[in-house]
């Protein structure tokens, strides 16, 4: 049987697009809409809450996985949008897209691990 | 082989915008642009918390800002609409048997709105807004 990595790609965007549906809008309430607002504090206030909050082991494990599989899911959907479009290079997007996907993966790890 | 094939001219970039149905369709994948770039400012928040109350300041500021505030509004629909259509198409994804049939489609889309109202729910009671 020939091997492909298809069913990978495929399983982690549906992981990602269903991770990404249940809780992306309520993250953006949160922290577009509720943090400006002040719901956390202002100033200072808001910073101790937060590093308080994102300090907890379980919430950086859960926070990192929710961050890498909506940058997947939004990088292999672009992948195949971008032929919709009408850009055929689907190498030079392939790289492009899960080059960013992966950059902000390790970005958050990095962050995640000095809070 | 006819001598003379009818090829029915598509455009290449524009195709979508000539049928509602593709318009949506095309509205549907775009959202993920919007999934892409808010995982990737949650990222740059977390590097300014990293860093220190000054820089975390700089960040409320930035999000606070109008744009930042148009982005989040952009992005909040986007992503409601992703969660939307997501939650629409499981029926085809996933068939449950139940007995000699499957579970009907709207018990499974339901289930889903349920379980998006309750993490949603979740999320507001663990950052203590409610």
């Amino acid at each position: 049987m020939a091997k492909s990595n298809k069913p990978i790609v495929w399983g982690l965007f549906a992981a990602g697009g269903t991770v990404a549906a249940f809780v992306i809008p309520v993250m953006i309430l949160i922290t577009g809409f509720l943090l400006p607002l002040g719901l956390f504090g202002s100033g200072e206030a808001s910073y101790e809450r937060m590093s308080e909050i994102v300090g907890n082991p379980l919430v950086k494990i859960v926070l990192f996985g929710i961050i890498v599989l909506a940058l997947w899911h939004a990088a292999h959907r672009l992948r195949i949008t971008a032929h919709d479009f009408g850009i055929r290079n689907d190498a030079l997007v392939a790289r492009g897209v899960y080059g960013f996907a992966a950059l902000f993966s390790l970005i958050a790890l990095m962050a995640l691990l000095s809070i | 082989m006819s001598r003379n094939p009818y090829v029915r001219e598509v455009p290449r970039t524009t195709w979508y915008m000539r049928n509602r149905r593709y318009i949506r369709y095309m509205l549907r994948e775009v959202t993920c642009v919007f999934i892409g770039l808010y995982a990737a400012s949650l990222t740059v928040g977390l590097v300014r918390l990293a860093q220190g109350p000054g820089e975390w300041a700089v960040y409320v500021n930035g999000i606070s800002s109008p744009s930042g505030l148009l982005f989040s509004l952009l992005a909040l629909g986007f992503a409601c609409y992703h969660s939307i259509s997501w939650f629409n198409v499981t029926p085809k994804a996933m068939r449950i048997p139940r007995g000699d049939d499957f579970v009907p489609g709207p018990a499974i889309i339901s289930a889903h709105y349920i379980i998006w109202g309750v993490v949603s729910l979740v999320f507001l009671l663990m950052m203590g807004v409610l």
